[in-house]
């Protein structure tokens, strides 16, 4: 779980990815999103994950994103497994090499999405993502909620490996036991957990309000954003890429996968 | 006895926190661990109770490896409070927050109910018994984290930062409670950044500096030494900074106790009055 939230910390590097407008950057997430979410073919998901490794040696952040992938491991498992669990029981033919298929489709759709959003928020940083938001007129109020909340990531793993700690010292172990037991044993840290954070933000609003937050309603920015000539290709790229993909979706003949549920 | 031998551990973004630290801490005795912001000290208490596997090197609890049993069995014996209680306290009660442990160690409800009262008056909490912890100030927390650890009566405890955000009459009292805590016979080992209250308690000191240990002498010796003490980013206890300025005068320079401070300037005057008059 620490794993999968440090895979979603900006880290400050030069290079090309870095440099993009974070609005061609959310583009690109949003558009891996729109063509994972259009497509079930294994073979559409494989070549998804698999433009994404260039972009990642590009942005240099290869073993940050390899180790959000790992966090994300377990929830990939899970996904598999329920997708060739429902498989096989509700296809009435047992498991079949569609039932395997669309289980393997669905977990690298997941992962897809992982590894997209994990590159965005690795070569983002919260202020360039305020900025983007507030081009697009999100409220300045919301914009500072988001990006806090995305900047107190790394401060939230780690409180959420001391509570372990601390409750692993006092004999608590979350490994064992029955399935409900394990979810239970989960209590004692997720109510420090919540309750450390509102403590936190109240902190927050506190330490900000005695430092004027609010006092300007015009504000103004010392930094702009401006598409550049490598934004500008990128967000062609983005958006003819994404429009074939649609249009193939809908009005081109598709090799066509069999649902499992559908026979 | 816990011991390290020839520990190293290093952090999975590949931060080396201990080098070669080795170290024996028996039963019934009394350790101050201390040195700069990220010398260790955290790291190497964490290795005691199993939260932390050396890298290298081996960590045994009564002759027994930590690699080889979980958190939750060297916790019996080893019992480490956290220096803030806010990242446990979780109950509806302190009394449901202090019999935590009892309940994950396996202690029948008899017992447990019986150690649970036992550890609320050792800590002068049994008024706070039906309140919400989250209800109580920040010195109380601190004392219900310390009973949810003393109610399992472990052989050693682990004190992080214990005077942290404790005021002086609060300090006095835990300095007294776990001198007493040790005159019982249990080890006590406490990591933390206070020359002071480690002048008063006078425990034997464990010195860290970028995840070594760079001495491991008694806190008279340690805490006197300018040396010592620079290496480890700390300042003097104020009574052996005064020596240190006075050692022109034949003032001997490991001066730690106000008492033996006092003695010895009623000596000096006693001599220079004497000095005075011939």
């Amino acid at each position: 779980m620490l794993q999968l939230l440090e895979g979603f910390r900006f880290r400050r590097r030069d290079s090309v990815i870095h440099r993009l407008d974070p609005r061609v950057k959310a583009l690109y997430a949003i558009a891996v999103l729109i063509a994972a979410v259009l497509y079930f073919e294994l073979s559409i998901m494989v070549t998804i994950c698999l433009i994404q490794v260039p972009l990642v040696l590009l942005a240099g952040i290869r073993r940050e994103w390899l180790r959000s992938l790992r966090g994300a491991a377990f929830f990939a498992a899970f996904i598999l497994v329920m997708n060739l669990v429902s498989g096989y029981f509700y296809s009435g033919i047992g498991f079949t090499a569609e039932t395997i298929a669309f289980a393997l489709s669905m977990t690298l759709r997941f992962l897809a999405l992982m590894m997209a959003f994990s590159l965005f928020f690795l070569t983002t940083a919260p202020d360039d993502l305020a900025l983007a938001l507030e081009k697009f007129r999100v409220p300045h109020d919301f914009t500072f909620a988001f990006t806090s909340a995305i900047r107190f990531v790394p401060e939230l793993a780690r409180e959420v490996s001391s509570i372990m700690d601390a409750q692993k010292s006092r004999g608590l172990e979350l490994e064992r036991g029955s399935f409900t037991t394990r979810i239970r044993n989960y209590l004692p840290i997720l109510v420090p957990m919540f309750v450390r954070s509102f403590e936190r933000s109240l902190e927050l609003a506190e330490a900000m309000e005695a430092r004027a937050y609010g006092a300007s309603e015009r504000r103004t920015s010392l930094y702009e954003l401006t598409l550049r000539r490598a934004d500008i290709l990128a967000l062609a790229l983005i958006t003819v890429t994404l429009t074939i993909s649609v249009y193939a979706r809908y009005f081109l003949q598709l090799p066509q996968l069999t649902l499992p549920f559908t026979g | 006895m816990i011991q390290l031998t020839d520990v190293f551990y290093r952090y999975p973004n590949g931060f080396e926190a201990l080098r070669s630290v080795s170290l024996r801490i028996e039963r019934g005795e009394f350790v101050a661990v201390m040195g700069e912001n990220g010398a260790g000290k955290t790291t190497m208490v964490k290795l005691f109770n199993g939260l932390l596997k050396p890298t290298l090197g081996t960590v045994t609890v009564d002759g027994a490896r930590t690699t080889e049993l979980s958190v939750a069995q060297l916790s019996r014996k080893v019992g480490l409070v956290f220096q803030n209680p806010d990242h446990q306290l979780f109950s509806e009660t302190v009394q449901e927050e202090v019999s935590f442990a009892l309940r994950n160690l396996g202690f029948d409800e008899t017992t447990a109910q019986k150690r649970t009262a036992w550890a609320l008056s050792l800590l002068d909490i049994e008024r706070y018994a039906k309140t919400s912890p989250f209800a109580l100030s920040g010195g109380e927390r601190k004392r219900v984290a310390l009973a949810s650890v003393l109610v399992f009566d472990p052989d050693y405890l682990i004190l992080d930062e214990p005077t942290i955000g404790q005021d002086y009459a609060q300090k006095e009292r835990l300095r007294q409670f776990v001198v007493q805590l040790n005159q019982q016979g249990k080890a006590v080992v406490i990591v933390t950044h206070d020359v002071e209250f480690v002048a008063q308690c006078r425990p034997r000191v464990v010195l860290m500096s970028h995840g070594r240990i760079i001495a491991d002498q008694r806190a008279e010796e340690v805490l006197a030494s300018e040396e010592l003490i620079s290496q480890a980013s700390l300042v003097m206890p104020q009574i052996a900074r005064l020596f240190s300025l006075l050692t022109d005068l034949d003032f001997p320079r490991n001066v730690l106790d106000e008492y033996e401070a006092k003695q010895l300037i009623l000596d000096f005057r006693r001599r220079h009055g004497h000095a005075s008059a011939a």
